[in-house]
């Protein structure tokens, strides 16, 4: 069973988000930068496919620059076997979803490959438009935001669940295929203290988009960063009770805020 | 090409809410607004789109669309494309729209936006503003060719009443079997009248506070007496505890939601949850702990013991609302 992960190095979900002077992307300084959230999901399944079945790699791509170093160390360190580094700041900076999964896409053929696993999306632009047009650039099928996957002995398909509105489907696809991973499809591993030692030693290709003969140009552009309005904090409910403040709330629900 | 056509969503065999949002939206440009329906009986549903401003609407129709998948919904939609030439494409940000858009963008080889929440005309370029790091920041982006497509959240507009044509026309696509290498085996979706929690006009949410998966009931039935369009959520704490379903989590690895009151209730207020609820029209917060950052963002903080509070409220909403 052979897997390519495509991952994305983003700020943690805990980082208070700052624009930059230009107000065209985030200020870096001081940001905490890890594997996507979703990502570990798809390093997780790609391990656990490569354990059930006893044989084959799991190679990682992602795009980023030279500090995406630190993520594909430590996809390495729960497992993986190889990594390809696209490390293009060029490109990097400008790449949208499409020339994003075109890079990934150039990458991701010259490996072997029975699942292509990514994260449903990277929590940074929140798009979640690059494991479909992967796959349509691949030319094999996706299925997206996947919760559970069996794969058959003889690997020429998989039974997949699918996460639904209000509910799950379950779905026969053709191998090779793209998986996005959901949260709820299994439980990341942390990087044991071997591991660690010995992700220092496997191989890391770095390549640049030329290197991988990608000229594509992204067919979005962003024109300004900016924040959200600040909340302010509003009134504190009064009352002698819980029961004489909840009182209070619904009134102010009903006759101020007129939601109820 | 010229004009604009919506993908309008059918679900349990009727069109949802962000169809008429985004029909709605799509006719204040002046543009003609095409739609195109995908489903099992999806003809009998075109004369409701007509009444939020359609001028066309593309219909395909068979018993193969009874269930959604990727593939052959795609085929039908773009082929739906070719023949219209639309400069604009619109989706709703749905489940299935998450799904759907950037396979027919890819398909259509066209710029896509995700999960809009405002549009604007710039000549023949629309200009999105969408939220980033689940609505930490937002950013205008606009694409580099006249081609475009975009997925709007839901609640994001208001639905209008606005008479286009409304001509139907159906359309007989033929599909590409051998590109159809997914099959859906079955469909298990819960009997349940709540709206998702991205289409919900009022969420309950639970988190740490809750203490256990025993207290949620309680959640549910607050929801309940807040009327249709309510429905529950929880925090990443009360999901990775194993509470909740992750279906139900709010927040940066959860869902973004907008809903018009957020109610959280024992929810502190991490960073990755106020992200993903801080534009709620009108936040409540109750929660013993008077330090925790969500009373910063709430607009009516209740500091009490929660199991004490949210089944008095329940009472004095019922009270209200009879």
């Amino acid at each position: 069973m052979n897997t390519v992960v495509c991952m994305k190095q983003v700020p943690d979900t805990e980082t208070l988000i700052k624009v930059n002077p230009e107000g065209t992307g985030i200020a870096t300084e001081g940001i905490k930068w890890v594997m996507g959230p979703y990502d570990e999901f798809a390093v997780e399944e790609a391990l656990q496919q490569k354990e059930k079945f006893k044989a084959g790699t799991v190679s990682i791509v992602s795009l980023g620059p030279d500090r995406a170093i630190e993520a594909i160390r430590t996809g390495l360190a729960m497992g993986a076997d190889s990594a390809v580094h696209i490390n293009d700041s060029a490109f990097y900076d400008k790449a949208d979803p499409y020339a994003t999964a075109a890079v990934l896409a150039a990458a991701v053929k010259n490996l072997e490959y029975d699942i292509v696993f990514l994260g449903k999306q990277a929590v940074d632009d929140d798009s979640g438009q690059v494991p479909a047009i992967l796959a349509e650039m691949l030319g094999i099928p996706v299925i997206t935001q996947v919760l559970k996957l069996e794969v058959e002995a003889d690997k020429s398909k998989a039974t997949v669940t699918r996460e639904v509105e209000g509910g799950h489907a379950i779905i026969d696809v053709t191998l090779p295929a793209v998986l996005s991973a959901q949260k709820g499809l299994n439980e990341p591993r942390y990087a044991s203290l071997p591991g660690i030692m010995k992700a220092k030693k496997k191989p890391v290709d770095v390549k640049t988009a030329a290197d991988l003969g990608v000229d594509v140009g992204s067919m979005t552009v962003i024109k300004e960063m900016t924040l959200p309005p600040a909340r302010q904090a509003g009134k504190v409910i009064e009352g002698e009770t819980p029961e004489e403040k909840a009182a209070n709330l619904a009134k102010a629900l009903h006759e101020e805020a007129k939601l109820i | 090409m010229a004009g604009i056509l919506i993908y309008a969503e059918v679900q349990k065999g009727e069109l949802k809410k962000g169809a008429f949002e985004i029909t709605s939206k799509a006719k204040e440009f002046g543009q003609e607004v095409s739609a195109c329906i995908i489903g099992s009986g999806a003809e009998a549903l075109a004369p409701e789109l007509a009444k939020y401003g359609a001028d066309k609407i593309y219909v395909v129709d068979g018993p193969e669309y009874e269930n959604y998948v990727t593939e052959a919904f795609v085929q039908a939609f773009v082929q739906v494309a070719q023949q219209v030439q639309p400069s604009i494409i619109l989706t709703s940000s749905t489940a299935q729209g998450k799904d759907i858009t950037p396979a027919i963008a890819a398909r259509l080889q066209v710029g896509c936006f995700s999960d809009c929440v405002d549009l604007s005309l710039n000549g023949d370029k629309i200009v999105v503003k969408r939220p980033m790091y689940a609505g930490k920041a937002y950013v205008l982006a606009e694409a580099t060719a006249t081609q475009q497509i975009a997925s709007i959240r839901p609640n994001s507009f208001p639905i209008n009443e606005n008479a286009g044509a409304g001509a139907v026309e159906k359309v007989t696509v033929s599909l590409d079997a051998a590109k159809i290498k997914a099959v859906v085996k079955s469909v298990e979706i819960a009997e349940s009248d709540e709206p998702d929690q991205t289409e919900a006009e009022i969420i309950v949410s639970g988190g740490r506070g809750m203490k256990g998966p025993e207290g949620f009931p309680m959640i549910e039935a607050l929801a309940k007496a807040l009327g249709p369009g309510s429905t529950t959520g929880a925090s990443r704490a009360a999901v990775d505890a194993g509470w909740r379903d992750h279906a139900y989590q709010v927040g940066q690895t959860g869902k973004t939601v907008s809903p018009n009151l957020y109610i959280a209730c024992g929810i502190s207020g991490a960073i990755q949850h106020l992200a993903g609820m801080g534009t709620s029209k009108v936040i409540v917060a109750i929660n013993k702990d008077a330090e925790a950052p969500i009373f910063s963002k709430a607009d009516y903080g209740v500091v009490d013991d929660l199991f004490k509070v949210v089944p008095a409220l329940t009472e004095e909403v019922k009270k209200i609302r009879s």
